[in-house]
């Protein structure tokens, strides 16, 4: 099996669905000649052409809202947000438009568009290019919002994504997009939208996070083995709507539950499954739930000191796992 | 002997008494919708009341079978023209389970029928106009000689998504046409406090589109202008932007008091310069209509009206526990 890079997934996803199907095509700011500023359409210009890969005017409601309306017509799009940060001109599309479209027509009309955005730190990119923005879109029904981790969870849930019959925001970590590699196949594969998956088996203790925290987690995993204890890993994928069934049966599996989020604490996604879990679990859980994420300032700074406080490291989570497997 | 307007412009005196009978059809709607309103049966009313001649006008230069259209809250007219039948829009007004645009879900005046591809709508203004353009683009990716007629009001034109889909529709010279229906109020506002350009389609030079400012009670000048936006979008030329200037007959929704912000006087201009009237008064002076035969339109038209009152009455809602359905893909 060929060895690919996060990006790397991320552009074979989008370069076979273009094979397969004449209806998908992607705009976004700087995607075509450049192939995007993290090169992500890298070569799709060259191969489908300008028609289906357009370089739009710098304006992200248009970008958003010309790709809800070609999806409205019956088009695959893929639109680019060029960073998370500079998704929020498009919320209005996003959230009144895309997410309630199947909603508000009695299911007459539908929007299968894919917004693609890299988010997240730890790339000197300060307030405005290091965002979690998950937290804005995570209480939307009619969306859906993956965060993959793995090269090989970016290509089957991007498959997913295109081929969904409602809108789905694929937010993918920019730190992740060299940093992490791994095994994809090379044919044709979907991974299921809303399923989370146990990255770690294990005994002692319960950590559930999504996107670049994945790696955090089991690296700090595997140092805490060496101690003798064992982690049970759980990575989201899918942080809208929320596997309730799998954070339930990792939770009460055992009873002592770290949840990781590079976004800010309050409001976050984990505040949700921390939800979830007391709703449920109660009479599993053996500790309080404890959540591990960004200190509750509006967002990182850019100097390597405060970015480093900021950001989540494989260090802090392997200390609040020791915490947490000693309570 | 001279020809008409409409002949010149190659309308048949059969399809300007249809357009006459479509104008009067939608008033008469309208108001049954305050009388049903005002007596308690229907929650809420937005009028098409003086915007008739725009939005039908515009309409009958569009091609029904290809076009498609992304109408406002107003724009009762439009769709009227593209299928959508009075029954079908007193379902609405009364919010029952039939309801094509919604099933009862949306307010009345948020339009929406697939299978007439009138492409449905929300609340909040001016997002339609980057939807057409990715309408009008799908259509050229697929090489479908389909125009997107999108339309909105004047205070609208704030919006940012005017903007940046004008722009886009723009530099990816998309079959497009935009309509703005200025009828000078923003609910209160009015247009000195809205925009400081003396017309809206002067807007047009800034985003590289043909603009043109016409009389929107004259069906006749917006047909014209509306066919040129749509020869033009389907010879590869681009969008435009139509601004249709006229008089909001009625105040901004059945919610609304319009005696705190326009005088009695100014409210009576804007009826005297009703758009039926004047369509009635061309029809009688070129000999297509006359007493006997505007009866016969009225008396069909009322009927309708109460055929489809009486249908929406007796239609029933949906059940309480369908607000769960079509969140995504079932």
């Amino acid at each position: 099996m060929a060895v690919l890079s996060y990006i790397e997934a991320v552009n074979q996803a989008i370069r076979e669905e273009m094979e397969r199907d004449p209806r998908v095509f992607v705009l976004g700011e700087d995607v075509g000649r450049k192939g995007g500023v993290f090169k992500a359409t890298q070569g799709l210009y060259e191969r489908f052409g300008g028609e289906r890969v357009i370089d739009t005017p710098l304006a992200e409601s248009a970008i958003a809202g010309v790709g809800i309306g070609a999806a409205m017509y019956g088009m695959r799009p893929i639109a680019e947000m060029q960073f998370a940060d500079f998704i929020l001109p498009a919320v209005n599309q996003i959230l009144s438009e895309a997410a309630r479209i199947r909603y508000r027509s009695n299911n007459d009309w539908n929007c299968p568009i894919v917004i693609r955005a890299p988010y997240g730190g730890g790339i000197h990119g300060a307030l405005y290019h290091s965002q979690s923005v998950e937290a804005i879109f995570a209480n939307q029904p009619g969306l859906k919002i993956v965060m993959p981790s793995t090269p090989y969870d970016v290509k089957g849930l991007l498959k997913a994504a295109i081929r969904d019959e409602d809108p789905v925001l694929f937010f993918e970590h920019k730190k992740a997009y060299r940093l992490i590699k791994g095994e994809v196949p090379e044919g044709d594969y979907v991974l299921p939208i809303g399923k989370a998956d146990i990255k770690r088996e294990g005994e002692d203790i319960t950590v559930i996070t999504y996107g670049l925290c994945v790696h955090y987690a089991l690296k700090a995993a595997e140092k805490l083995e060496e101690e003798g204890i064992s982690v049970h890993l759980l990575d989201l994928r899918t942080v809208y709507p929320l596997d309730q069934e799998a954070i339930i049966s990792a939770a009460a599996k055992t009873g002592k539950v770290l949840l990781v989020t590079e976004d800010n604490k309050e409001g976050s996604v984990m505040s949700e499954v921390s939800a979830v879990i007391a709703e449920n679990c109660l009479f599993d859980l053996d500790a309080p739930i404890r959540r591990l994420a960004a200190p509750d300032v509006p967002a990182m700074p850019f100097a390597p000191t405060m970015e480093n406080y900021f950001m989540i490291s494989p260090e802090k989570i392997e200390q609040a796992m020791k915490d947490l497997a000693e309570f | 002997m001279n020809k008409s307007r409409h002949e010149k412009l190659g309308l048949s005196d059969k399809q300007v008494l249809d357009m006459y009978e479509t104008m009067l059809l939608a008033r008469k709607l309208d108001e049954r919708m305050w009388l049903l309103n005002r007596a308690g049966k229907i929650p809420f009313v937005i009028s098409c009341q003086g915007h008739e001649a725009a939005q039908i006008g515009a309409a009958y230069a569009l091609d029904k079978e290809r076009d498609y259209i992304l109408p406002y809250y107003r724009d009762m007219g439009v769709v009227l023209v593209f299928g959508m039948t009075p029954e079908e829009l007193m379902l609405s007004a009364y919010a029952k389970a039939d309801d094509p645009n919604s099933g009862g879900r949306q307010m009345p005046g948020h339009f929406g029928q697939r299978k007439n591809r009138i492409v449905t709508g929300s609340s909040p203004v001016s997002t339609q106009i980057p939807h057409a353009a990715g309408i009008a683009l799908g259509a050229k990716l697929e090489g479908k000689n389909s125009v997107a007629f999108v339309t909105l009001g004047d205070g609208s034109t704030n919006q940012g998504d005017f903007h940046e889909g004008a722009n886009f529709a723009a530099v990816h010279k998309l079959p497009v046409i935009i309509m703005v229906e200025n009828n000078k109020y923003a609910i209160s506002t009015p247009a000195e406090k809205q925009f400081a350009c003396k017309n809206l389609s002067d807007r047009a030079v800034g985003y590289g589109m043909w603009g043109v400012t016409v009389d929107g009670t004259d069906p006749l000048a917006v047909y014209e202008a509306v066919r040129q936006a749509a020869m033009r979008a389907r010879d590869g030329e681009g969008p435009s932007l139509v601004e249709t200037v006229l008089h909001r007959i009625t105040a901004h929704s059945s919610d609304d008091d319009d005696r705190s912000y326009r005088t009695r006087d100014e409210i009576e201009q804007a009826r005297a310069m009703d758009p039926i009237a004047s369509f009635r008064k061309y029809l009688f002076e070129n000999g297509v209509l006359d007493e006997r035969k505007d009866q016969e339109i009225t008396d069909r038209v009322m009927k309708t009206v109460n055929n489809a009152t009486e249908y929406a009455e007796k239609a029933p809602y949906a059940k309480p526990e369908d607000a769960l359905k079509h969140v995504y893909y079932e």
